[in-house]
């Protein structure tokens, strides 16, 4: 299987530059259907339907911001719940000081659950994407950061089991990619 | 700088041929164009008028510095409050610069949910403004308080009195919206940052790809990043939206709980969403005609922009006025006496007066003029309409908070209330530290959406070159 692999434990992987938005998604097709798996797209903005052109599904950062948000509320109605009806009960205006007092508690409960939802979003997505992470053997790559200003790359990483020195290659410039950069860890 | 023109024929091949769209980016620019003119913006010199705008602003704010010590050293009474108005100019300006706050989360949110991609050339500045804002507001309950150490019991944490908040009052539950709606915004501003810090860590050098290239948390900009982040973007636009309109109803509560009459009406939570939006909108066109302009972005902030948000000033300014006058025809069919008074108050006979017709004249009379298409694309007129409507959200608040304290129940108990030196010196200052962020904004961070603003190209669509081949072979076609 690493046939030529073995010989190149210093190679991170290719990076590959094509010309458009239209070009990279339909290369992007190509290695989904040629079967690779640990590679990826950079590009200066989110391409729409990539996703699909990657095989990539849904993204389930919207379960750990329904953890957040539940987390939030619950947190927020105890709060309120335990200080105002077991450890200090005030009574103002008449309100009740027991289990009726609930819509009194609405708006805090509210702002609670949408600040811990939102620290979710934080922090889920920066574990999901698994940042921050500054050293990235991609930094090494002159080509690469031409991403964040009107670069279409693509990068296939030498793990990748399908990885094949020269076969890769061959196939990215049949696909249609310009420049080809090797980038070594 | 002189920017070369062409004619824009990047259309959108989803569109029909004959039906095109008002391009969102003039002149065919590339993505290379936008990266270079946003990121040159902070990579270059600044230009002189930043200097002439920047200095007066940080000695504006040493007076809003000066003016705390002083009121911190000598006491409260340094301000002109009293009973019967004991919420004056602090309060009337903390409401004041949080509905600042609202538009930018208007842009950046509900115009993100109901995919106006327009918003893109505007929401970083304006969700910048909105940080700001809410800074700027923050000062003045924190300081209203009396002893500004002992702020921090507005934070339910054990204390050695064993005392907890009240969790019933409106006042807590302004403490709890305004913080949440501060750190959602910071949140939300920060994640639209990564991939532009990433952007200018890519063209910096030295120290300054350091400090750009820590904040970026380095972004890779891979569609395994991208996926997540558009989810996570989505889901915060959603966290917004019900925040950003939960905030200001909830700042409106704190009058509209009470039984002062002028205060204890229902239209608040919708009347202050409303104006909240109505005068944020207006300060962004305040801030961004001038930079659109200094900065030559006017490829990116264009004219149907520009346009946009005047037909959204006109629109929240007549719901505004809407509100001005239901609130009217309310005191008089509740035939309630005290509430009646009050607006008779207001609008005839009261000390007063002066102050309503003075909203009632910036708010609702003044942007009528954006029904006509020459005046929402003449830049002074729209600047001067968006300054009046600056200046009448400032009196609205005036109008409904001192206004009302100043003559409530009993005819023995009414006072007259004008601000002191302090005061005046303070809101002077909170202006100085408004304008002074926002000029330390435009220098170290890109004031437009680079990524943002590259998505809603023509040529962004993964499917335009597709569409181009096809269109030019059924031409060739034909021919």
């Amino acid at each position: 299987m690493s046939d030529s692999t073995s010989s190149s434990s210093e190679l991170f992987g290719y990076v590959a530059e094509f010309s458009s938005a239209s070009d990279l998604y339909h290369a992007a097709e190509k290695i989904r259907d040629a079967g690779f798996r640990r590679w990826d797209v950079h590009t200066p903005y989110p391409v729409h339907g990539m996703d699909h052109a990657m095989g990539l599904g849904k993204s389930w950062l919207s379960a750990i911001v329904l953890i957040g948000g539940i987390t939030g509320s619950s947190v927020a109605l105890f709060l309120q719940f335990f200080t105002q009806v077991s450890l200090y009960p005030t009574v103002v205006q008449d309100k009740p000081i027991n289990v009726f007092t609930l819509p009194a508690f609405f708006p805090v409960t509210f702002e609670l659950t949408i600040l811990l939802a939102a620290f979710a979003t934080l922090f889920g997505l920066l574990g999901m994407i698994t940042l921050p992470r500054w050293n990235h053997p991609l930094f090494n790559s002159s080509l690469f950061s031409k991403f964040s200003n009107d670069g279409f790359l693509m990068v296939i990483e030498s793990r990748d089991p399908k990885f094949k020195r020269e076969k890769t290659k061959e196939l990215l410039e049949e696909i249609g990619a310009g420049k080809i950069e090797e980038v070594n860890y | 700088m002189a920017d070369t023109k062409t004619a824009n024929t990047a259309v959108h091949p989803t569109e029909a041929e004959g039906v095109v769209r008002e391009p969102l980016v003039l002149n065919n620019r590339s993505l290379g164009w936008i990266t270079e003119r946003i990121c040159g913006i902070v990579e270059n010199r600044q230009p002189f008028i930043w200097w002439v705008l920047f200095v007066p602003s940080v000695m504006l704010f040493l007076c809003l510095v000066f003016s705390l010590v002083y009121l911190v050293s000598t006491g409260v009474g340094v301000w002109g409050m009293n009973q019967p108005v004991a919420w004056g100019w602090d309060i009337v300006n903390f409401v004041f610069w949080i509905g600042i706050g609202h538009a930018g989360t208007l842009i950046s949110a509900i115009l993100f949910l109901t995919r106006q991609k327009w918003r893109t050339s505007v929401n970083r500045a304006s969700e910048a403004m909105t940080l700001i804002a809410v800074m700027c507001a923050g000062i003045f309950p924190g300081f209203h308080v009396g002893r500004f150490w002992m702020v921090w019991f507005l934070a339910p944490v054990p204390n050695s009195n064993a005392i907890w908040q009240n969790f019933k009052s409106p006042l807590l539950w302004d403490v709890f919206a305004v913080s949440t709606y501060f750190t959602v915004s910071v949140i939300f501003w920060y994640i639209g940052l990564i991939p532009d810090l990433a952007t200018l860590r890519d063209r910096a050098k030295g120290i300054a790809k350091k400090l750009y290239g820590f904040f970026a948390l380095g972004w890779r900009g891979g569609n395994r990043q991208w996926r997540h982040y558009e989810m996570a973007y989505l889901i915060l636009a959603a966290l917004s939206t019900p925040l950003v309109l939960s905030v200001h109803s909830v700042v409106s509560f704190d009058f509209a709980t009470s039984v002062i009459p002028g205060w204890h009406t229902t239209i608040f939570p919708p009347y202050f969403v409303a104006g909240a939006i109505f005068g944020g909108f207006a300060m962004v066109l305040t801030l961004m005609l001038p930079v659109r302009k200094l900065y030559g972005l006017e490829d990116l902030i264009t004219a149907k922009h520009i346009d946009n948000m005047a037909k959204i000033i006109l629109l929240t300014g007549t719901i505004v006025g809407y509100a001005y006058i239901m609130e009217l025809f309310i005191s008089y069919y509740s035939a309630n006496k005290f509430e009646g008074d009050a607006f008779h108050m207001r609008i005839l006979s009261g000390p007063y007066t002066w102050a309503y017709y003075c909203m009632f004249f910036c708010n609702v009379i003044a942007p009528q003029v954006f029904w006509f298409h020459w005046a929402r694309h003449n830049l002074w007129m729209v600047f001067i309409i968006v300054n009046f409507v600056n200046f009448g959200m400032w009196f609205e608040r005036f109008v409904i908070i001192p206004t009302s304290l100043a003559r409530d129940f009993l005819p023995g108990q009414w006072g007259y209330y004008s601000a002191s030196w302090v005061e005046k010196l303070m809101f002077a200052g909170s202006f100085g530290m408004f304008f002074m962020l926002f000029l330390i904004f435009i220098r170290f961070l890109p004031v437009i959406a680079v990524s943002e603003v590259k998505g809603v190209l023509p040529e962004s669509d993964p499917h335009y070159h597709d569409w181009k081949r096809l269109r030019e072979k059924r031409r060739g076609a034909i021919k």
